[in-house]
């Protein structure tokens, strides 16, 4: 292998990487944040919710989850000004990325609370709790904490699916990588810096997801 | 080893390109007598060349060098090449002219020689009629859409004040459709690519508010051919002053001749 390594670029071009960071950071922080509250709204409807209701998230879920992310994220970004409705192409990343979350977990949080035992439902009833209570307190604190491995990697795949929103010009940290492989011409440096920073965010976002679930769910006592 | 055979052959060979310099001495006077006229013309690069629903080709360049073998009063004969070879088939005489959309440079210049420009070629800023903007400097604070790493990114970049929002979109669809969507105000982008969006009558019609870069398309001809040269610019000349090169430009790009041309 002779070819010259050269990484000179990075001190010109590193405040569009640390831009790229930070938007793709936020991306992922509202997504995450917006999409599992979504997700734990259409488990809900699915599994315990009003019966008119269940065939309209159903309805959204399975079209979420058959269609790419790529093109939901261009219906969104092309599409809707016909509509009327023009959001820039951050509030379009946003809006996809929560969308597709949303369906996403909505599923997996949905086995989670299937599994949850018939008889801690009836013990809820049996303190006299409401239907919200027990969905609140019984159902889907414990069914989040099953499922939360599982949550977490969908996640993370989400983060690493946001590399897409260059597409539309959101000037995430796929589109810096681009930009400086258009501006200088060193592809491999640029998405070889672009990989080490992603595989970083990854392992950051797991452990950050890690320490929230610690936070949140009740520990058992050491045995 | 050179064998005796190879030796007979590259002589042959040498006797034939001097053959072909030879027959070149005159190229005028060649195509008065042989009644066609060769034209290197592309048929991968719409609007100026492609190849039409009848298999043959169609463009721009296709209808100039019709108009120049009707002036000329002899036949036309289509020579389709790619631009790697449009040169090199003009240097070994299988052409007579190339009308390929050819740019002009130094490099060029050394090996063959330009007509006057025949067709507008350049990059600039396109947006709707009541986008006003005619110079750089008026960009400041607007939203313009351009395709990144494109020469039209690079020279916009330069240029633009530092308060100008580019979009830089992954190719020219992105570009097209983010203008399209009304998700920037105007695009930078080059004339084919406006005159893509013109040919589908879209409510938003991109029309040219300033030029980034310049580059117009000339026609090729070897070099030392005075007699063929004069004619053809006479001939462009002509087309430009009653109108026939102008209504090429319409039904092809979608809008006139620009003034500089």
């Amino acid at each position: 292998m002779n070819y010259q390594f050269e990484f000179g670029w990075l001190f010109e071009y590193y405040p569009q990487i640390v831009k790229g960071i930070a938007i793709t950071i936020q991306l992922i922080a509202v997504g995450a944040v917006a999409g599992i509250s979504l997700g734990i709204v259409c488990a809900w409807v699915r599994a315990l919710g009003p019966a008119w209701a269940k065939p309209v998230v159903a309805a959204y879920v399975e079209l979420i989850r058959n269609t790419p992310f790529l093109i939901q994220l261009f219906f969104i970004f092309f599409g809707l000004p016909s509509l009327g409705l023009q959001l820039s192409e951050l509030q379009a990343a946003n809006l996809a990325m929560v969308v597709n979350l949303g369906a996403y977990s909505s599923e997996i949080i949905r086995a989670g609370i299937q599994a949850t035992p018939k008889g801690q439902f009836e013990a809820g009833s049996s303190l006299a709790m409401t239907p919200f209570e027990i969905f609140r307190h019984v159902v889907l604190v414990p069914s989040l904490q099953r499922i939360w491995p599982a949550l977490s990697s969908q996640v993370v795949i989400v983060m690493l699916g946001s590399a897409v929103v260059s597409q539309i010009a959101a000037e995430d940290l796929t589109f810096a990588a681009n930009f400086i492989q258009s501006r200088t011409f060193r592809a491999f440096e640029a998405y070889m810096v672009s990989t080490a920073v992603y595989l970083l965010l990854a392992i950051l976002l797991r452990q950050v997801l890690g320490m929230v679930g610690w936070l949140i769910f009740p520990r058992r006592a050491a045995r | 080893m050179l064998s005796r055979r190879v030796f007979v052959a590259m002589t042959a060979m040498a006797a034939a390109i001097g053959f072909g310099s030879v027959a070149q001495a005159d190229a005028l006077g060649d195509i008065t007598a042989r009644g066609t006229i060769r034209v290197a013309v592309p048929q991968d690069f719409p609007p100026f060349g492609s190849v039409g629903p009848d298999m043959a080709p169609v463009g721009y360049d296709i209808d100039m060098a019709n108009l120049i073998a009707e002036k000329l009063g002899v036949k036309v004969e289509l020579v389709p090449v790619t631009s790697a070879n449009r040169i090199p088939y003009l240097q070994t005489n299988k052409v007579d002219l190339v009308i390929s959309s050819l740019g002009k440079n130094p490099d060029r210049e050394k090996v063959i020689d330009f007509s006057a420009a025949y067709a507008p070629f350049y990059n600039g800023v396109f947006a709707p009629a009541d986008f006003v903007a005619t110079k750089p400097e008026e960009l400041a604070g607007k939203t313009i859409g351009v395709t990144r790493g494109a020469v039209e990114d690079l020279e916009l970049t330069k240029v633009a004040p530092a308060d100008t929002v580019i979009k830089r979109y992954e190719d020219n669809n992105g570009t097209i459709s983010a203008f399209l969507s009304g998700q920037v105000e105007a695009v930078a982008t080059g004339n084919v690519v406006a005159a893509a969006i013109l040919a589908k009558n879209p409510p938003k019609r991109p029309e040219l508010k300033f030029l980034i870069k310049n580059s117009p398309c000339y026609i090729g001809l070897s070099k030392e051919q005075p007699a063929l040269l004069e004619k053809v610019n006479g001939i462009i000349a002509a087309a430009k002053s009653d109108g026939s090169l102008n209504a090429i430009s319409q039904k092809w790009l979608g809008t006139g001749l620009p003034a500089e041309l």
